[in-house]
Formats: structure tokens, sequence, C-alpha cells
């Protein structure tokens, strides 16, 4: 009686493993369903429009080329290109080895080190708008933070937010200080895998602490700091909100990001296929940004 | 130089939890020292203290008449294998096993060669230039004794390194760290809590129990006469056979002891600590089976266990008792079997009520 049914469990264990693959599709259906109709339709819509002269209610003739031809002979767009590398090249860097920096000074149960985590991740929650507004009040000229600062020393504050060579500097510190939370836990939770026995092998073995860092710690996360680059790049890339709310992309344009530029484009001049051209534009250089990245730090830890 | 370690007094907890207390030992240079015990009794910590990866609380440790516990685990002059290996990841073999030895400046040729001998002496030079991801656990475990023995130190730590080595690489390894031993004639301390590994590897035994030292002596003094009813019931597969004493009075050659109405045991131990006899301890060995009415005691065989080279009897006694007799490999005894056991009193042992054993009667 029991041999029985143990032979028809069996059977059916056996009749599910060799289920026909549709089956197994079921489960990734759900995803599947918002990734095309979220992520996929519109990455292809937006590429088509970028060959069309479209607006925002009608698309228009196919114009091949002629909207990316028109972008690269805009000096405005030119300008937020170049724009947006500073910016990248201002915070990117910095926010990783600050978040490094952190990470490796706070990893320790301590009761010190547990509040500080909790307060430098704590900005991550605010919304743009709030973070934005704080750090108006640090840059006002005359009254702000900064200004007070400099008044201690007896100096006057600059205008960082309409000096034309300190506006995005201050934008890029009011982002850093938004996002440094990220990078800070990616490494914390990097730091917590290593295993303890290594740097107690480390102790046995002789290892200053300038050498355990160098050859044991950092090596480990090496990884995890591909990562916080990219993700870094992928989301600075898309400057937007600090420098609309701070700036307005002024003065005379220096703090104008891509994404700025491209709303501009389609959402008040109504150019839509312009927009969609410069969508692709920031596209690629995020995409070509990030596997450059990936790649130079691929070979460079083969070689080690 | 090899090392001499002399270990005063030493205590230590953690929080409330006390795991070492008032602990003294002493390792003379060359000899090959196993700590054993069930997991908790202090074994790691202890070892853990020597390598200085653990404070100390109190006492102190000397290594050649150096006092060491304030000295960082580094400048003690030691190396340690480690359970779970801890090698270094993203470092390949050679670059494992020459880190301990470029980070005190030792030239680059010396470090060569000494990599060199000791991966052929380990037989792992084939593998120099891979990362422990692409080893097996006993490849791993070869380096990580080769990144010990290429710094020549003057003792080795062995933390239960076998345990994560499937059985039958198990025995190999352990043939291979005695082999070892031999030829580098280094002092070694290896941690377990495996009594086979002890008794084969081991010239003395420590034997751990509750933060304190049970016993300290060779294999087979450890096995033969045990110092405490822990480690004869610790040391020893099956576990020795308990019997609670009645009454002990003098008999011919020692103590003879009375287990129940019809059982009594003539023992060689000293007939004037009849007082304190309380436990009778004998190993299976010494416990033969006899036909039903030719033995001390009548049983009922409750479990056979087959082991191969021999059987095991787990025979129940009237008094409710279970006692574990060890019989030929072909024997056809077979469970409901009524049978005579007849023990072997030259061979067994009385504990007092503490488990301390009682002295041996020496004929004056």
């Amino acid at each position: 009686m029991t041999n029985r049914s143990d032979a028809s469990a069996r059977r059916r264990k056996a009749a599910g493993a060799d289920a026909p693959d549709w089956r197994n599709a079921l489960f990734v259906a759900p995803y599947l369903f918002f990734f095309a109709t979220l992520l996929v339709f519109p990455l292809f819509w937006g590429i088509w429009l970028s060959f069309h002269k479209a607006d925002i209610f009608t698309s228009g003739p196919f114009v091949g080329l002629g909207n990316y031809i028109r972008l690269f002979n805009d000096a405005v767009f030119l300008r937020s290109v170049g724009n947006t590398f500073y910016f990248v090249f201002l915070t990117v860097p910095a926010l990783a080895l600050l978040g490094l920096f952190l990470a490796l000074s706070l990893n320790s149960n301590s009761r010190l080190a547990t509040i500080l985590r909790g307060l430098f991740f704590s900005s991550s929650v605010l919304s743009v708008t709030i973070v934005t507004l704080i750090w108006r009040f640090v840059f006002i000229p005359q009254y702000g933070l900064l200004a007070a600062i400099y008044k201690l020393f007896d100096a006057e504050a600059p205008s960082f937010l309409t000096d034309p060579s300190l506006a995005m500097i201050a934008i890029a510190i009011t982002t850093i200080w938004w996002c440094i939370g990220l990078p800070m836990m990616l490494f914390l939770a990097a730091l917590q895998q290593i295993p303890a026995d290594i740097y107690e092998a480390a102790a046995l073995d002789n290892a200053s602490r300038w050498r355990t860092l160098t050859s044991i710690t950092l090596p480990s996360i090496r990884r995890t700091f591909v990562l916080v680059v990219i993700i870094q790049i992928v989301m600075q890339f898309q400057l937007f909100g600090q420098a609309w709310l701070m700036t307005r992309g002024g003065p005379n344009n220096v703090t104008r990001p891509i994404v700025l530029h491209i709303y501009d484009l389609a959402f008040r001049r109504w150019d839509v296929g312009l927009g969609a051209a410069a969508s692709e534009v920031l596209f690629a250089l995020i995409l070509a940004a990030a596997m450059i990245q990936y790649l130079m730090s691929r070979s460079a830890g083969e070689r080690s | 130089m090899t090392a001499e370690i002399d270990i005063r007094n030493v205590s230590k907890s953690f929080g409330a939890l006390t795991v070492i207390e008032n602990l003294s030992l002493s390792i003379p240079a060359h000899e090959f020292v196993v700590f054993l015990g069930p997991s908790g009794c202090g074994k790691s910590t202890l070892l853990r203290m020597i390598a200085g990866l653990e404070g100390v609380d109190e006492g102190e440790i000397f290594i050649n008449g150096v006092r060491v516990d304030p000295l960082p685990p580094g400048q003690r002059g030691l190396a340690m294998v480690f359970q779970s290996y801890a090698l270094y990841p993203h470092m390949t073999v050679r670059q494992n096993m020459a880190f301990g030895l470029e980070n005190v400046g030792t030239p680059r040729a010396v470090i060569a060669g000494r990599v060199q001998i000791a991966a052929r002496m380990l037989e792992i030079d084939h593998l120099l230039d891979r990362k422990p991801g692409q080893l097996s656990g006993g490849q791993r475990q070869r380096v990580a004794i080769g990144r010990a023995v290429v710094k020549e130190p003057k003792a080795f730590l062995f933390d239960e390194p076998l345990s994560n080595l499937d059985a039958a690489l198990r025995a190999r390894t352990r043939i291979e760290i005695a082999q070892l031993h031999q030829r580098l004639r280094a002092t070694m301390i290896f941690v377990t809590h495996d009594q086979i590994e002890a008794m084969t590897l081991a010239e003395r035994i420590v034997v751990m129990n509750n933060r304190r030292i049970e016993q300290i002596g060779p294999p087979m003094e450890i096995y033969d006469r045990p110092a405490t009813r822990f480690v004869a019931g610790f040391v020893g597969a099956p576990q020795m056979n308990f019997l609670d004493v009645r009454s002990a009075a003098a008999g011919a050659a020692g103590l003879e002891v009375r287990l129940d109405e019809t059982l009594t045991v003539l023992t060689h131990v000293d007939p004037a600590e009849a007082g304190r006899a309380a436990v009778l301890g004998v190993r299976c060995e010494a416990v033969h089976v006899t036909g039903a009415d030719q033995g001390d005691v009548v049983g009922v065989v409750g479990v056979l266990e087959r082991l191969g080279d021999r059987a095991l009897a787990h025979v129940h006694l009237a008094t409710g008792q279970s006692v574990i007799a060890s019989e030929v490999a072909q024997t056809r005894l077979r469970v409901g079997d009524r049978i005579g056991l007849k023990f072997d009193g030259d061979k067994a042992h009385l504990f007092d009520a503490e488990g301390a054993a009682l002295p041996l009667w020496r004929a004056p």
C-alpha cells in the first residue's frame, strides 16, 4: 500500500520535472510583462521617435538622422553634454572614495559608528526638493551658513549659485551630500562579507595596518567598487532635479545638464523627435561610460 | 629554533562567561601536543591565546623564556592553520605563501626558494599560480599548511584543521601532518574534538573539559589510566561502561566491589580507598560474553552492532543497566539471547563520587 503510493508520488514528481518549458515561463511572465511594456517598448519607441519629426500629439514624417544633425549643431546641447561630463567628473570619484572612506571608518559595532552610519544614510531618504532647499539656505549669499562661516574668518563668501565657476561645484557638493548613503552602505556590506579569519591570518603574517588595507581589504571589495562607480555613473549622468531647482541651468547655461535640455526640447518646445534624439545620445553616453569602466576594471583585475 | 611554550595561571572570560580558569601547561620543544575536548571546553580559546588572537585576562604565556602575551600575533614567531584555511582569496597560492615573508622583508630569492621547497614537499608545486577558488578542499588545506611551513615558525598551531575534509582525505592528511612533524621536529599544538586524531597524532594529549585540564599524558596512558570519569568516557569508542558500586571491600589482590546481589568484580585498586569507590568503569573489550550460567552476571542481548572487525553486544542486565561487550566479528549471538558476562577486573577502573580515578594498589 505505502509502496504503491510512494511509487506514484515518484512518477508525479518525474512528470513535473519533464513538464513543458512554457509552464516554467509562467513564473517569469509577470516580470516580463512589465519589463516589456515599461522598458523595452519605450526604448524602441524612443529610438523610432528620434528618426521622426514629432510633437506631443502627432508623429510627423521620417527625417532620418536629421534630428541628430540638428542636435550636434546645437551649441547649447553640446554645452550641456560638457556640463554633464564635468558634473560626473566632480561627483562620481568623490562619491566612491568618500563612501569607501566612511565605510572603512564606520565598519565597527560601536554605538557611535552605528549612529553615524544612520546619520550619513539619512540624507538619502530626503526628496530632491528638500535637499536643494537645505543647500540653497547654505549657499545664500550674506545670510547662508557658508556666508556665516566665511564671516568668522573675516572673509566674504562668494555667491556660489550665481558665480559661473562655482555653480556646478555647489550642485556637485549638494549631490554628494544627498547620495553618499548608498555607496557607503554597499561598501559596508562588502566589508562585512570579508571573513574574519583572513584578518587573523594576516595578523599572524605580520601584516601592518596599511598592508592589510591594501593587500586584503581593498582587493576583497574590488567588485563592489566597480559596482558603486557604475551605479553612480548611471545616476549622475541623469542630473536634473538639483540643477533645475537650484540654478535653472544658469548662470549662462553653465549648469545646464543634458536631461534639462531634453526636458526643454520635448516638453517646453514640444519638439519630441529632437528630445528623443537627445535622450538616445544620453543613453549611449551612459552605456559607453559604464562599459568602459567595467572593461577597464576587468582587465586590471585579470592582470593582478 | 623551535619553541618551548609555558602557560602560567591563565584565565579568560568573555563577558560573564569564563572559558579558561587558572590554567597552567608546559610544552617542551619539539613536542606534538593535542588539545582534546568537547566543543566549548576552551581548547580553541587557549590556542588562540597562544597565537595572540585573543588577549589574556590573567596569567602569562612564555615562549622560550620570553613573555609573549603582550606581543601582537605577528611577533610571536608562530604559524597557524585555520579550520576554514583562511587563504587570501585574491592571491595566488605562491602569493599566499610568500605574504608573511614579504611582510618581514625577507629577500625575494629566499622567499622563492622556501616556497619552492615547501610546495614540493606538500606536492602543490603545480598549483602555485592558481587561486584558492580553483582548488579542492584538500589542496587548500595543503596550501594552508605550506603557508605555515615557509615561515619556519617556532611552533605550528592547528585549529581543527581536518574537520572540513571528508573521511578519506582526513585520514590521509592526518598521516601527512604526522610525517611533517617527524621531518621538521617543530613544536606543534593541534586542537581537535576527534579522539582518533588525538590518539594517532599526539605525543601528549591535553584533555580539556569545562574551562580546565582534566588530564595530560601520552595517548595510551590517557586510554589505559584515565584520571577522571570524564576522560574515561570521552576517550575510546564505544564509550566506557559505567556501573554504580553498592559496596566495596578488600579482596585478594585489590579492592573488590559489589554491583548487585550476584555481581562482584575484583579490581586492582588500592583497598585503602574502599570508602570512596562510587562508580566502576570498564571498557567493552574487558567485558567477555559467556554462557548464561558461566558469567558473573546474566543479561539479554538488546542490540547487536556488527562493525566488521568486531561486534558490539548491548546487553540489558536485570538491574536495568546496560553494558556493552565486545565480541568477535563472526559471533553467533542474536538479539534476545540470554547470556552471561564476565568482567575483567584487571582492566576495570574505579571513580569516586566527584569523578576522580582511584589509585591502583601497589603490592608491598
